[in-house]
């Protein structure tokens, strides 16, 4: 019972992380533009959220204000920055996102304060509900996984069945042609940055009530992020989804019986001390080992 | 080309005459502090030379580069620590109580660098583009939490040496002797790394850059030579981690946290990829940056930040390009 | 150059200024803090707590006019190990204090109290500074890191709790304070888990936890770390049925209102609390919610006292302040009142104090602290023993 409640839990992380991934591994795929800032936008959409809901007294209507707040600010960096960046070669766009992480830091400091915000699920999400048998599981974490997998259903559909998403196939792969076309694929590519900042708000959003929301916390599941689009293979959002998974299903596992584990062959002390080191290291173990045997991660681009 | 390279020359000698000179001018404006600030800006300005051995030269960009730092400042950290202490190093095949001695300390940070650049390169160079980028990221990670879990060398809190290495006739405890001992050894990597890019080496790994695939039909071992740059990349990276180590007289994981593989980065960009010299222009620029926006506004990344962004936008090619008057396309 | 008649003035004015300064030789403090990134609402609550203090004194201490030097570490080691040289190389200050975290204290007071600088720590205790490694230059204003944990360790055995899980992240200062508490807590130990530093979730331990079935939880996890685990431990409904245990660390007031309800009830251990009943503390908490609009931290109190214990010392000595012996002959005594009670220094130099216990509870809109009793009266540090001071 405790390995199903802890593979949910897993789950849960896992969701969390392909809302985030798979904005970023649309930008990548599409634009090919490596954007560190993308845990900004993250982190944008989270104090936004918690702003607009202590504002209106609704998550629902907040959540909807730190989406548009991200993208809003995902259009804004791309007309000022992104924009000439698209040819540019990896390490450019590196540095230039990197500064606009320092930025996005401080200025949020600024304007919000360097104390952390508030922000609890709305009460009829607060409670627990019993979905295994004699475990309670917080409600708040099932509505995550819910609106992770609405994400998905409704990015397969944009992606195979509109017009957009067949712009976004064929811009990918045949930029020229698309040019040649007639359409104007700068502003496909700011509508696409603008879903992935939208995406990634609305990361930031749901994350609020489990999470702090502070200042560098666009950082801390920004790495993962990209451990995430890696392994899934760089502009697969079916990849992203996959790879979120197993990552947040490795992470959680291995924190929670590698210790356990560990202790039926080492002393307590070691083992809780050794446990706490391997489990740390235990994601981007796997993203190597992926890594070794599939260079180019578990799906092609596009394969959606 | 022939006029640009005469004044490149001239570059070249102005900065190294400015760097020799550099602790005279100091004594002379009553500010000894002046050395300690450019002696952490030469370090500094090591490892990002050796990073763009490969970013410049092999287009290998990798953004585990603060591992190496880490890993040759931790191994003086290691060796003075137990010398200091006159304990055994654990899981060694011999009983060794570390050593004192630069000649023993500096090159075996160069070694365990190295050797650990060889394997992290050997997984990762499976990979290219973005996936070397972010697997060279994942392997600096496992280092640095690694480091912040083992307790006996201080975890999160680091290691204070108390000391720093010892060459016979000098006393690197005094800043100027350190200055000039680090300014000899960046000079030496300066003109080791631009033999080795002049080489037929460097040429074919220049190749690869433009070309990877004519590369391989033309016979060469691309792989072999890229592992072969990747290392000895990681080995200059190394050294400038057993000098931050003395410099500091501390050694901590933070030396391996991504933003200072980030920063090293930034340092050989702003200052000129594909150089050697530019890094160690970039590496002042950026730490004159810190310096003094910090001393004007507790908000100064909010104008660092955007200075980044329009260095990029704007000013391609790095400053030291623009020094000398190159272009960006070589 | 011509200079127009007003600047002439203007720059006649200032050096005049600078002279009148220079007969009364102002004290140089250093102080490096956290200002920006992560982290940075401590620093900049003791930054606020001392300028207060400073503020009062019309810029003097103890009627010696102060020149404060105050420089952002960023929390990076490397940056606070350069503005240390710095400051004792170039501004020869002659006192310095501002380090918020252990890692950073351990690179830089080792070597700048070696120097000969005066060092106030206004938050940091690392345990190797407390005992093997102490120095006469070295001053701990806030707590031994222990001590907090400590006190919850007895607190909790004092309860009657029999089976405590312990959470803490896995660096030095997480097992200290797992260590600390086992010090004092006599019961059993349900489980002992150590996350990675600055992890955001923690379904896992929660779950974990909930299935050793123990009857109380302390965890160590500082900064957004608790804010984290605090918002879902409460989530998973087990805040009720579990009561939960913590060092003040995770209960400030800026973290109080980050985390609002989900914190209700939940006891935490402080030195410090802004509903202390003395003179002092009343003052200082009005003062400082005048100023800054906000209740002051356990780190602004220490901010504050960092900044009185000085006052008293510059007080005492006068303009002999460089005289190093007779200055830390002053400090050492620790006149003054401190914002927090009884206050004095062990022969470590390390206070010896009262740890009280907080409650958490809704006041009114805000979630903020309740004292609702005192754990350890004279409560000394365990290392002071180790302490051989030359």
């Amino acid at each position: 019972m405790l390995f199903l409640e802890q593979l949910l839990n897993g789950v849960q992380l896992g969701m969390m992380l392909f809302l985030m991934a798979a904005g970023l591994t649309l930008i990548f795929g599409i634009m090919h533009l490596i954007n560190l800032a993308h845990g900004s936008l993250y982190m944008v959409g989270a104090y936004f959220t918690a702003t607009v809901t202590v504002m209106s007294g609704s998550f629902a209507i907040g959540l909807f204000g730190g989406c548009v707040a991200a993208a809003c600010c995902g259009v804004l960096i791309e007309l000022l920055a992104m924009r000439h960046l698209y040819h540019r070669d990896h390490l450019d766009q590196v540095l230039a996102t990197f500064g606009i992480i320092l930025t996005a830091n401080e200025a949020t400091k600024m304007i919000f304060g360097p104390q952390a915000l508030f922000l609890n699920p709305p009460d009829w999400l607060s409670e627990t509900v019993q979905i295994l048998p004699d475990t309670p599981y917080p409600a708040y974490r099932l509505f995550v996984i819910i609106s992770g997998i609405v994400v998905a259903l409704f990015l397969r559909h944009l992606i195979t069945h509109t017009r957009l998403g067949m712009l976004i196939r064929a811009g990918a792969t045949h930029r020229e042609m698309v040019t040649a076309l007639g359409f104007n694929i700068s502003l496909l590519f700011t509508v696409v940055f603008a879903l992935g900042a939208g995406l990634a708000g609305l990361a930031g959003g749901l994350a609020g009530p489990l999470l702090a929301i502070e200042v560098g916390m666009g950082e801390q599941i920004l790495i993962l992020t990209f451990v995430v689009i890696i392994i899934g293979g760089i502009g697969s959002v079916k990849g992203a989804l996959v790879a979120g998974l197993l990552v947040g299903i490795v992470d959680t596992l291995s924190r929670a019986f590698l210790p356990t584990l560990l202790k039926t062959m080492l002393p307590t002390a070691s083992a809780d001390a050794l446990a706490g080191s391997v489990s740390s290291m235990a994601i981007y173990i796997v993203m190597a080992l992926v890594l070794i045997v599939r260079p180019e991660g578990l799906y092609r681009a596009y394969g959606t | 080309m022939e006029p640009s390279l005469s004044r490149g020359t001239l570059v070249r000698f102005a900065i190294f005459a400015v760097l020799v000179v550099l602790p005279w001018i100091a004594h002379a404006m009553d500010d000894p502090f002046w050395i300690t600030i450019a002696t952490r800006m030469l370090i500094y300005g090591l490892a990002a030379m050796s990073l763009d051995l490969i970013l410049g030269y092999g287009a290998m960009v990798s953004f585990g580069h603060a591992a190496f730092f880490g890993l040759g400042a931790y191994v003086v950290g290691v060796l003075t620590h137990h010398n200091f202490y006159d304990e055994v190093i654990p899981f060694l095949p011999i009983e060794w109580v570390g050593s004192m001695s630069a000649f023993v300390q500096w090159p075996l940070a160069m070694l365990v660098s190295g050797f650990i650049a060889l394997l992290i390169g050997v997984l990762s160079l499976r990979t290219q583009g973005v996936y070397f980028i972010m697997i060279t990221l994942a392997f600096a990670q496992m280092l640095y939490f690694f480091m912040i879990g083992l307790p006996d060398y201080g975890g999160e809190d680091g290691l204070n040496l108390w000391q720093r290495s010892e060459i016979p006739g000098l006393d690197l405890s005094d800043s100027s002797q350190f200055y000039y001992v680090v300014l000899v050894l960046v000079s030496l990597w300066f003109l080791l790394s631009r033999r080795v890019v002049e080489s037929r080496f460097g040429r074919v790994l220049t190749g690869c850059r433009y070309n990877e695939p004519r590369m391989r039909t033309l016979g060469y071992p691309v792989v072999r030579y890229k592992l072969l740059a990747f290392t000895i990349s990681a080995m200059g990276t190394g050294l400038a981690g057993a000098l931050m180590a003395n410099q500091n007289e501390f050694v901590s994981p933070s030396l391996m946290a991504w933003s200072t593989s980030g920063e090293l980065m930034v340092m050989v960009i702003l200052g000129g990829m594909g150089t050697l010299i530019g890094p160690l222009v970039g590496a002042f620029l950026l730490l004159s940056f810190e310096e003094v926006l910090a001393g004007l506004t507790e908000h100064w990344m909010v104008i660092l930040g955007p200075l980044l962004v329009f260095s990029v936008l704007f000013a391609r090619g790095g400053l030291y390009r623009f020094l000398v008057g190159q272009r960006d396309d070589e | 150059m011509q200079l127009s008649p007003k600047i002439r003035n203007a720059i006649a004015l200032a050096s005049l200024c600078v002279s009148a300064n220079a007969l009364a030789e102002p004290a140089k403090i250093g102080m490096i803090t956290t200002l920006s990134g992560g982290g940075a609402s401590l620093g900049i609550d003791i930054r606020d707590g001392f300028e207060l203090a400073l503020k009062e004194r019309n810029n003097q201490l103890g009627g010696i006019d102060v020149d404060m030097i105050i420089v952002d570490d960023g929390r990076k080691v490397d940056n606070a190990k350069q503005i240390a040289r710095r400051m004792v190389e170039r501004d020869q200050v002659d006192i310095m204090t501002g380090i918020v975290w252990s890692n950073l204290a351990m690179a830089v007071i080792p070597s700048v109290t070696a120097d000969g600088t005066i060092y106030i720590s206004p938050n940091a205790g690392p345990s190797l500074l407390a005992g093997k490694r102490c120095h006469p230059n070295y001053f701990n204003v806030a707590w031994q890191n222990d001590n907090l944990h400590e006190a919850m360790g007895q607190y909790v055995s004092d309860k009657g709790y029999n089976k405590v899980y312990l959470i803490a992240p896995n660096y030095p200062a997480g097992k200290d304070a797992l260590a600390g508490f086992k010090r004092f807590y006599k019961g059993q130990i349900a489980g002992e888990v150590y996350t990675k530093l600055g992890q955001v979730d923690y379904a896992a331990e929660i779950a974990n936890l909930r299935a050793e079935n123990p009857d109380a939880v302390f965890f160590f996890l500082p900064g957004g770390m608790g804010i984290n685990f605090t918002k879902q431990y409460a989530q998973a409904g087990l805040k009720e049925s579990i009561p939960l245990f913590g060092p003040a660390f995770s209960f400030d007031e800026g973290i109080l209102k980050a985390v609002g309800d989900a914190a209700i009830d939940t006891m935490n251990t402080s030195q410090y609390s802004h509903d202390l009943d003395n003179s002092a503390n009343k003052a200082f908490v009005a003062k400082f919610m005048e100023t800054y609009g906000r209740k002051p931290s356990l780190y602004a109190s220490q901010g504050y006292d960092a900044a009185l214990l000085l006052d008293s010392a510059f007080r005492a000595v006068g303009s002999d302040y460089k005289n190093r012996e007779k200055f830390r002959a002053a400090l050492a005594k620790a006149d003054f009142s401190s914002v927090r009670g009884d206050f004095r220094f062990g022969p470590n130099q390390h206070p010896i104090q009262s740890i009280y216990v907080r409650k958490v509870v809704r006041e009114g809109d805000s979630v903020t602290n309740q004292l609702v009793g005192t754990v350890f009266t004279q409560h000394q540090d365990a290392y002071a023993s180790e302490c051989k001071m030359k």
